[in-house]
């Protein structure tokens, strides 16, 4: 994992060595302050030396400049390999999930992905900035104090190697314990998030059942459940400070009173005292920090481990072997296709699926929800690899071709569909960037969209918000389909893209693809009969496997289903829009 | 420790300081006076311990170990008797540190508590009204984000702040009384160090803020194309997103860097301006005993290099508080201003009553007899009651959603007890708006609409409601078992209950496939399920509650046509004996209705049955054959 995490660091190595090290240098300085305090009062002070206590101060004040620069270069060092080192991270995972498969992207959860790269990269920021600064910091101080302190008085720095260990041990102990405490009231705090957030969105149902009592009771269960558990972990470190304070006082009687022997009996002096004094001071503070770094990488451990599971995930799509660029035409062949999303072959949901489909013809796909129909036409532009068999495209496996060449030739719609903020010409260019307008807006009176954006006062150029909320769900499909036809494509796919436009334009479009663009080849998954009904062919879906495949005459002569499906929607009429 | 977050929020100050402060206080002082008070003490006595060890190293210098290297005493019993006199104080301060931490916890986490039930309650009481305008993001993150800057002000902030402040005055009083001129040089650079942090303070601010913007830029960006990814990979637009993405994460490294430097210098200057204090200190003080001004010893100078560190360090941690107090104070602002929200209003004083008849007269019961009645209080202090049929009645209604623009214009309908009343239409017609004025989530601008003979505003909303069932196209099941969800709609329901309406609602065959029965937990909203067998649910719950009345809005418009029959049967089941107001697109549904009202642009444009209607070869006949005109084309 460490090591996944560190590859990120890259072209920022040099100021993720700087700042520890100037952070180090500022130590070394920092600790030589107080000796030469001890220096000043009892050779100047005591002896009655100005010079020496100008002299003294002089250097002194100069080794603070020093140690002031230190420190703020390792800072700003931090600061730059910290958020350096989370620019890469972000790059990284960003551009590793745009390389996944439609398979990887199966495995994270969308909400879990945009998490990893957002909350996880920020906790790894701050981590990193502690650690390549604080934590060099903290046992540099130690170390130094400490030795300074020997250096001083041997005898009385015993004091500090038997305080250290119960500062310290007591400090991780109770960091420890805490932890787990905490990561309950975590764990709590999405229970109450949840309720308040199933609450939001179900606010017609419980007014309409009239349960907001229930509902606040369900809430004060959950919120005295933080209360307690968060007043539990709190208590815990509440023994911080005063633990803090007690080894920081015994210090100091301890120093004051062997202090005073030894100086009494001329082994040590005034100035030591005070130097000994201010040593205590830096080495239980740093011991105070040092606690406070081990938390907070226990917490960004997780956040850690989640963004490495992105990075250490392998995409498994890749380009042909052949890397094929040409795809001849629009012709599909599905030789005993079987696909699985988990790759097990104990729950296909497709089955050993054969048909054949020529150039240039409209092809309709039916069947109830669950029948697999998304499946089976996902297997042609290869968002997903058939776990057995071939899908031929233009008369050559899928796998052969370079992929953005299937998929440039393969124009897919899907079912759940997204617009991205910007103006709707940049949407439609995703189809083709270098698209003219007249490009755009033929494309647009073939979807039925150019009417309805020539009444936006902005027209083309007007802006779309972030997940296309300003439009309605038949304008944003019509928009979808535009976008997809301006690949010019060999094969179309509709996966149920009109199923909220109203009948008429529904049929208008259907009509236009008839006329204007006869040589795609044109796959329509839909809901309704009249959607597909004149369609060349029709292939009725049923568990997974084909039912038929013919025309719809054929089709209500000899398939059950098919009838089925067609007297229930005989009596229905969709007023949508 | 507080909950890594990532985004920290760009600091919005807080529009009235004064006011929010002023009632944040008064819920911390309500219920938690007693509390306070003796915080008040122990942090006193914490604070005063704490300079008055700093002054310890002093008398024992000057008043024990010089005297003793002047007169050669070898007695140290008067020193011993002094330290053990000092371990008794710190002992006591100890002690205090550690009870104002232990009962700060109790006020911090209790008024934490309450200010979230407080929003809860009320958010409850709040009219449907205020959660069209109010994002649901933005009501959860005063859960979330206000409420945490909140308990950490309360838990951390105020009690920093406030033993900072007695620490500066003790110390500021010790070292007066010690020595002026030091005490002057002590000031002088407390000055510069405000100065110095100030004017940091001050630029990085404008950085913070750049960096937040970009930061927003760049989330923005990966919650898009995360949420698209499937389309960015079927238009194979991966390297253009990577580069635009390159180009705002570059972006935000910068403003990043930038902001964080100027945070992560301010330590170390601080820190060694301290160190600068100290030395000067030494220097001065040195100068001073050497050239013999009096009063200015070893030991003077020992305490004042503690009492100086005891000085700055309450001094930089107080202006640090005030950023994250001011933070809060907004926090705070956001959860009172929900808080203060107008709450829906009561209803009027009928209320709903389980009834018996005895020889055609109604009088209540307790017990549940399947009869219920409206009982209205009159003049004179007694009841009538008249029976629940689900007689309903819209007289000349007009409505609109803002005052701006009416959706509903001069509507009348009216439905029989058991009559099956069905509304059809476009998206936008209006026709959901009229089962929010049935269920008066919404007040009407004009007109009356009567239940059972009674105005409905005479009807204590909650009773009004609870007559009433609903099923929606969007089903909203909560987290819980199946059996949980189904009691929604009764909580008093036995488990007997429960399975006949999942029988009633053609479900109980489902739900006894589920991996753990009826004990199946559903989470998010029933994930796992699908679409019909939700909504199955949705009618079983609506069943428990057997209401008189039932509006099914939309609830097999996401389901395909096989998977509808199913739950068709359920529904028709559901349906039996009650008034129910039918929404639909699909015709099929609707066909057998005893009214059906076409509605456009917020009218009723044609009334009545089925064949009525086709026989007028109006809208809803065009509506009815319209499916077939498009595959004459």
């Amino acid at each position: 994992m460490l090591k996944k995490l560190a590859s990120c660091i890259g072209e920022y190595k040099r100021p993720s060595i700087l700042a520890p090290l100037f952070v180090m240098l500022e130590c070394v300085l920092e600790v030589l302050i107080p000796w030469l305090m001890s220096y000043i009062i009892d050779h100047g002070i005591e002896k009655g030396d100005i010079r020496l206590v100008v002299a003294i101060g002089i250097l002194l004040t100069f080794l603070v400049v020093l140690s002031m620069f230190c420190g703020a270069m390792s800072g700003r060092y931090a600061a730059i390999a910290s958020a350096g080192f989370a620019k890469n991270l972000r790059k990284k995972m960003f551009h590793s999930v745009q390389d996944f498969s439609f398979s990887n992207i199966d495995k994270f959860s969308t909400p879990g992905l945009v998490t990893r790269l957002t909350t996880d990269v920020a906790n790894l920021q701050n981590s990193y900035q502690m650690v390549i600064r604080i934590a060099f910091r903290c046992p540099a101080m130690l170390i130094f104090s400490l030795s300074m302190a020997f250096f001083v008085n041997s005898r009385v720095a015993l004091i500090f190697l038997a305080i250290i260990p119960v500062l310290g041990g007591g400090l991780i102990l109770i960091a420890t314990k805490a932890h787990p405490i905490f990561e309950k009231v975590f764990k709590t705090y999405d229970r109450l998030n949840r309720v308040v957030r199933e609450n939001l969105r179900g606010m017609r149902v419980v007014k309409a059942f009239v349960r907001e009592a229930f509902e606040e009771e369900k809430f004060k269960t959950v919120s005295k459940e933080i209360y307690d558990k968060f007043s539990s972990a709190e208590r815990l470190l509440s023994f911080n400070a005063p633990l803090m304070q007690s080894c920081m006082y015994i210090c100091m009687l301890l120093i004051a009173w062997f202090g005073s022997k030894l100086i009494v009996a001329g082994d040590m002096t005034q100035g030591n005292l005070v130097s000994l004094i201010s040593y205590t001071n830096q080495i239980l503070m740093s011991l105070m920090s040092f606690s406070m770094i081990f938390v907070t990488l226990t917490i960004s451990k997780a956040s850690a481990e989640r963004i490495t599971e992105v990075l250490s995930e392998v995409s498994d799509l890749s380009d042909g072997k052949e890397n094929i660029c040409e795809v001849k035409d629009g012709s599909i062949e599905f030789k005993d296709v079987s696909f699985s999303y988990n790759k097990s072959k104990n729950s296909l949901c497709l089955k050993n699926i054969s048909f054949s489909i020529n150039s240039g013809e409209t092809i309709g796909i039916i069947g109830a929800t669950g029948s697999a129909k998304s499946s089976l036409v996902q297997l042609i532009p290869r968002l997903y690899d058939a776990c057995s068999g071939t899908v031929l495209l233009g008369g050559r496996d899928v796998k052969e071709y370079n992929l953005k060449a299937l998929r440039d030739n393969v124009s897919m719609v899907l079912q759940k569909n997204e617009l991205f903020s910007g103006t709707i010409a940049e949407n439609l260019r995703w189809g083709k960037e270098d698209a003219t307008e007249e490009e755009m807006i033929h494309a647009c009176q073939l979807a039925q969209a150019d009417d309805f954006i020539n009444s936006f006062p902005d027209k083309y150029n007007t802006h779309i918000e972030q997940g296309g909320k300003n439009v309605s769900g038949g304008q944003k499909q019509r928009l979808c389909i535009a976008r997809a036809l301006l690949k010019n494509p060999k094969v179309l796919i509709l996966d149920d893209s009109t199923s909220a436009v109203d009948t008429q334009t529904d049929s208008l479009i259907r009509s236009s693809f008839a006329k204007e663009i006869p040589n795609i080849t044109k796959i329509i998954i839909a809901q309704r009969i009249s959607s597909i009904q004149h369609a060349d062919r029709i292939i009725v879906m049923e568990n997974g496997e084909i039912s038929a495949f013919a025309p719809h005459e054929e089709l209500l002569e000899t398939n059950r289903i098919y009838r089925e499906i067609y007297e229930s929607q005989q009596r229905e009429v969709i007023g949508n829009e | 420790m507080s909950r890594p977050r990532g985004a920290m929020h760009i600091s919005k100050r807080p529009k009235d300081t004064k006011g929010t402060l002023s009632r944040l206080l008064s819920y911390i002082f309500g219920s938690y006076r007693l509390h306070l008070a003796a915080v008040l003490i122990f942090i006193i006595i914490s604070s005063v311990t704490g300079v008055r060890g700093s002054m310890f190293v002093r008398t024992v210098l000057d008043n024990y170990v010089t005297p003793m290297l002047k007169t050669g005493s070898r007695d140290f019993s008067p020193l011993f008797l002094a330290v053990l006199q000092m371990l008794g104080i710190y002992v006591a301060g100890v002690l205090s540190t550690f009870l104002y931490n232990r009962i700060m916890i109790i006020v911090g986490q209790g008024v934490l508590r309450d200010i979230r039930d407080d929003m809860f309650a009320k958010m409850q009481k709040l009219p449907l009204s205020y959660f069209d305008t109010h994002s649901h993001g933005d009501t959860m993150s005063r859960y979330t984000n206000d409420a945490d800057t909140l308990r950490q002000m309360i838990t951390q902030s105020i009690p920093h702040t406030f033993s900072s402040v007695i620490t500066i005055i003790s110390v500021l009083v010790a070292m007066i009384s010690t020595s002026i001129p030091l005490t002057l040089v002590v000031l002088c650079i407390v000055a510069l160090i405000l100065l110095v942090s100030k004017k940091i303070t001050g630029r990085s601010s404008g950085f913070f803020v750049a960096q937040q913007k970009s930061l927003g830029g760049v989330n923005g960006f990966i919650e898009e194309h995360i949420n698209g990814q499937k389309v960015v990979k079927v238009f194979c637009h991966e390297e253009k997103a990577k580069a635009d993405f390159d180009k705002l994460n570059e972006e935000l490294c910068q403003n990043a860097t930038n902001a964080n430097v100027l945070a992560n210098i301010l330590m170390p200057i601080m820190g060694n301006l301290g160190h600068l204090q100290y030395v000067l200190l030494a220097m001065a003080g040195g100068i001073l005993a050497i050239l013999g001004v009096p009063g200015i010893t070893v030991g003077i100078i020992a305490a004042f290099l503690q009492l100086s560190r005891s000085f700055t360090m309450p001094i930089s941690h107080m202006s640090q508080q005030i950023n994250s107090i001011i933070m809060a104070l907004a926090g705070a602002e956001r959860i009172f201003e929900l808080v203060d929200e107008s709450p829906e209003t009561y209803g009027g004083t009928v209320s709903l009553v389980k009834a018996d008849e005895v020889d055609g007269k109604l009088s209540e019961v307790s017990k549940r007899t399947g009869i219920w009645a409206w009982k209205k209080p009159l003049e004179d202090g007694t009841y009538s009651y008249t029976r629940l049929s689900g007689d309903v009645l819209l007289e000349n209604v007009n409505f609109g959603y803002t005052p701006e623009k009416t959706v509903l214009h001069d509507i009348s309908i009216f439905a029989k007890p058991g009559q099956k009343i069905a509304l059809v239409g476009a998206t936008g017609a209006g026709k959901t708006t009229i089962t929010n004025l049935l269920t008066h989530f919404y007040d009407i601008n004009d007109g009356k609409i009567f239940y059972d003979g009674i105005n409905i505003s005479d009807i204590k909303k909650s009773d009004l409601r609870m007559s009433l069932g609903m099923v929606l196209q969007d089903t909203h099941l909560f987290t819980g078992t199946v059996m949980e969800n189904i009691r929604y709609g009764r909580l008093d329901a036995t488990d007997e209950e429960v399975y006949e309406a999942a029988r009633l609602a053609n479900a109980d065959g489902f739900i006894r496939m589920l991996s753990d029965g009826y004990n199946t937990v559903l989470k998010s909203g029933g994930e796992g399920l699908s679409q019909g067998q939700r909504q199955l649910l949705a009618i079983a719950r609506a069943a428990i509650a057997d209401p008189p009345v039932m509006i099914l809005d939309e609830a097999t418009s996401s389901i395909d046509t096989r998977t509808e029959r199913i739950v068709q049967k359920g529904m028709d089941s559901l349906m039996q004996g009650r008034t129910v107001f039918v929404i639909a697109h699909r015709l099929s549904t609707i066909q057998n209705s005893d009214v059906i009202m076409v509605m456009d642009g917020g009218k009723i444009i044609e009334r009545g049955d089925h064949d009525k209607l086709i026989a007028e070869r109006g809208r809803y006949y065009s509506l009815y054959t319209g499916s077939f005109d498009a595959d004459e084309e």
